[in-house]
């Protein structure tokens, strides 16, 4: 069971401190739960995903973001002084070996690089890293002092490294749980990919991946009405199957009719500043992002 | 991948590619460049007297000709100074013209190769090796098979001996005269080793002949010359790779290439240069396509403090073919400018150049490309796509894409793009997992996956592991 907690956040554009985007953001996920993150254009949703796992482009100047691990959700049993992790101490690709996982609204394009080598690639890097962070300091400096790196007992580095040829299994098995065609694997990453296809690998990365807490940044814009379908069906397993929780950033009520929420948090102005059911989002298609300035600042 | 390919990805680069041996040589002309250091390197390799008045001219034409100074922001050459060269080293071993069996090498040249990994290569199904030490070919080795086809495949010192009709009709005569620049005339002057390769009428050497050549001394130049010949019909993949050692002092490359491509030949040219970061490279190579033949060059140059290097195409023959690929990288103190040309001089002659360059560090990378269609070349066709690729602010890279287009009836496409390294991209693949340095690894190895997917693997893993290796030097 992990738990991501977002505490009174404020970030501001790095290069320009002018620039304050998010001003005061409380949000919590757990494992096993499907949140959606709703709000107008421009409320600073994409910045709080970006901001979660690390994005260059923004500092922190108050607040925290931790991630609670219960011990059990790695091959090894997780140690008690090492499941609560500050994550703003950590690079991106450190919350990645912890479990964040972030779908971006716009995902980049790689030419020249394999979809299969990327992933095989981030898998082993991921599961590298974790092995970082969780390593003992002290049998470290043990064995420091004796002269070696690490423990003797342990095999060469990348001994627990997936190989090509299983890599190829699971990759051909999530891609089938999300329809998605066999020649996905070999095309380069994003390269050309229709919206569509872009936000269909979002969710077929994060099925490798097995996240922890996975963040979806409108997955569902510039989806035809089957490939939302096949995109629902991945958020469903993410949490049914490896017990994920998803944090959804989406405008529409759409998505929801395949996807239920848990939770509803509607963001306005850098801050959350509604929160509620799945009876909330039906509100909202309702009466719109103005009934909710309207909630937050009284009559305008 | 194989297993076979693991253990080539595994092999210690740092090691193989960087490291030196002590020199054990028998033999070093005086420095500086007289008539008379030219007679005495002729005169030890016994060559005939016309070879001889060959270097002496090119040796003429070497000091009347100016430096080339002239060009719009070409490299800096004002630290060449030839009289600092000892332009001729050769191996000390006592048969001329090298030997037919591994074992018969001196021992540390053995060694030299091993960490080159040749024999691993050999056995990897590579159908011959010439492998040049310092300036002489030590070690040659040639399947019987291709004898019988009558492929000739050694170096171009014993070329001269035995092949001499064929060579004094070829050599620096109707392809890279000495006069068609100073470093050409220079290397007319004092050319050592290099490979000779002759493959006749509808004969196919199926698989690549390769080279590997390095520098092993302080202040040496490297002048070898390479010579294929390939008769009408008949297809040949050459490829030449070399690594240097690092050193302090100065040295000088200046290699020749020289392809005639005949009649509905094809001839693959592939390079993977890594001079040590004194070295100025500075190239000649070209070659002759008659009607419907076809002409590849595949480059990837690296290292070097300075290079200058533009493979040409003469394409003469109707409906004659020129493909280019390269591939430079430029890091702290480099300047590398490299590039194409290609001229059509017949009618439906076809040409497609792509181009890759890498900055870091404050390196500078240039392309310098010229792509000429003669009055009368209708119907040709030409491509020519350059993109260049900067880790950084310091880093600079600059596309000079001449055309030259007399005639009307043509087409002719040309893009070029320059960009810095995306943080967006490099943050994409760290939320998925890869640290900093290895996202950026990823990118450049998927930038340049276009060249690497034309080299032999053996070459595309080395490449890519000369790229990590720079890389390393500055994101570590
Ligand atoms: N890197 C940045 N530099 C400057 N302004 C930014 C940057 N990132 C986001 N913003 C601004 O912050 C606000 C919130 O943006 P964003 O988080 O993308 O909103 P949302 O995803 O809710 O539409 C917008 O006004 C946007 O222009
Ligand atoms: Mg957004």
């Amino acid at each position: 069971m992990a738990r991501l907690e977002i505490r009174n956040l404020h970030a501001e554009v790095a290069d320009d401190e002018e620039e304050t985007i998010l001003e005061g953001v409380d949000l919590a996920v757990e494992s096993d739960e499907i949140h959606a993150l709703m709000g107008p254009n421009g409320s600073g949703k994409s910045t709080l995903a970006k901001v979660v796992a690390g994005h260059p482009a923004y500092r922190v100047t108050e607040g925290e973001v931790t991630l609670h691990l219960d011990g059990d959700e790695f091959d090894e049993p997780i140690p008690e002084d090492k499941r609560t992790w500050d994550l703003l101490d950590l690079e991106p690709n450190e919350r990645a070996a912890l479990g964040i996982y972030l779908g971006f609204q716009y995902p980049a394009e790689i030419e020249g690089v394999t979809m299969v080598n990327f992933l095989r690639t981030a898998l082993n890097a991921k599961f590298e890293e974790r092995e970082e962070l969780f390593e003992d300091e002290e049998d470290e400096e043990e064995a420091e002092e004796a002269g070696y790196d690490t423990s003797p007992m342990e095999g060469p580095a990348d001994e627990g490294e997936v190989g090509v040829a299983q890599f190829q299994e699971i990759l051909r098995g999530k891609m089938e749980l999300l329809d998605i065609d066999d020649r996905f694997a070999d095309r380069y990453l994003n390269a050309g990919f229709s919206g569509g296809e872009k936000k269909q690998n979002e969710v077929l990365q994060a099925a490798v991946l097995e996240p922890e807490i996975a963040i979806l940044d409108e997955i569902d814009s510039g989806l035809d009405i089957d490939r939302l379908r096949d995109v629902s069906t991945g958020i469903n397993a993410l949490r049914d199957e490896e017990g994920s929780g998803v944090l959804m950033i989406t405008h529409y009520q759409r998505i929801l009719d395949y996807v239920e929420p848990d939770r509803v948090h509607v963001m306005l102005d850098g801050q959350v500043v509604m929160e509620g059911g799945p009876d909330l989002a039906e509100k909202l298609e309702d009466k719109g992002y103005d009934w909710v300035r309207e909630e937050t600042y009284g009559t305008a | 991948m194989s297993s076979e390919q693991e253990d080539l990805k595994e092999t210690d680069t740092e090691e193989r590619f960087a490291f030196k041996k002590e020199e054990s040589s028998a033999f070093k002309t005086e420095k500086g460049l007289t008539e008379e250091t030219i007679r005495l390197i002729s005169e030890d390799k016994d060559e005939p007297e016309w070879m001889l008045e060959r270097r002496l001219r090119a040796l003429r034409q070497f000091k009347e000709m100016p430096m080339p100074t002239d060009w719009p922001g070409q490299p800096d050459l004002s630290e060449v100074d030839l009289d600092e060269i000892v332009p001729y080293i050769r191996p000390d071993i006592d048969t001329r013209g090298g030997v037919d069996e591994w074992d018969d090498l001196p021992e540390d040249i053995q060694d030299t190769f091993d960490k080159l990994g040749i024999p691993e290569a050999e056995k990897k199904a590579l159908s011959g090796v010439g492998a040049q030490y310092e300036s002489e070919i030590v070690y040659q080795n040639m399947q019987e098979r291709w004898e019988e086809k009558g492929v000739v495949f050694c170096d171009m010192d014993r070329a001269v001996q035995e092949h001499e009709e064929i060579v004094r009709e070829y050599f620096m005569t109707k392809c890279v005269p000495p006069s068609d620049n100073k470093f050409a005339a220079l290397h007319g002057a004092i050319w050592s080793g290099g490979s000779f390769v002759y493959v006749p009428e509808d004969t196919t050497v199926d698989m690549p002949v390769q080279a590997y050549f390095r520098m092993n001394s302080e202040g040496m130049g490297q002048f070898e010359h390479t010579l294929i010949i390939a008769e009408p019909g008949s297809e040949v993949h050459y490829i030449e790779g070399c690594s240097a050692p690092q050193y302090a002092a100065f040295n000088l490359h200046s290699g020749g290439v020289e392809v005639f491509v005949k009649e509905d030949a094809h001839v693959q040219y592939s390079t993977v240069q890594n001079w040590s970061k004194n070295t100025y490279n500075l190239n000649t190579k070209r070659a002759i396509a008659e009607n419907g033949a076809t002409m590849e060059w595949v480059s990837g140059s690296m290292g070097s403090k300075a290079t200058m290097l533009y493979p040409s195409t003469i394409l003469k023959g109707r409906g004659a073919t020129d493909n280019h690929i390269t591939i430079a990288f430029a890091g702290e103190g480099q300047d590398i400018d490299t590039g194409a040309k290609v001229y059509h001089n017949a009618p439906n002659t076809k040409s497609t150049i792509e181009s890759k360059s890498i900055a870091k560090d404050g390196g500078r990378t240039n392309y310098r490309g010229l792509v000429h269609i003669a009055d009368g070349a209708e119907n040709s066709s030409t491509s020519v796509e350059c993109d260049a690729l900067m880790f950084d602010n310091d880093s600079t890279s600059d596309t000079m894409p001449y055309m030259e287009i007399q005639e009307s009836k043509v087409d002719v496409a040309h893009e070029a793009t320059v960009g810095k390294i995306g943080d967006e991209d490099v943050f994409y693949l760290q939320s998925r997992g890869l640290d900093d340095d290895d996202a950026k690894k990823m990118i450049v190895a998927g930038f340049i996956e276009p060249i690497t997917e034309e080299l032999p693997i053996e070459y595309a893993v080395e490449l890519n592991r000369l790229i990590e290796l720079e890389m390393e030097g500055s994101l570590g």
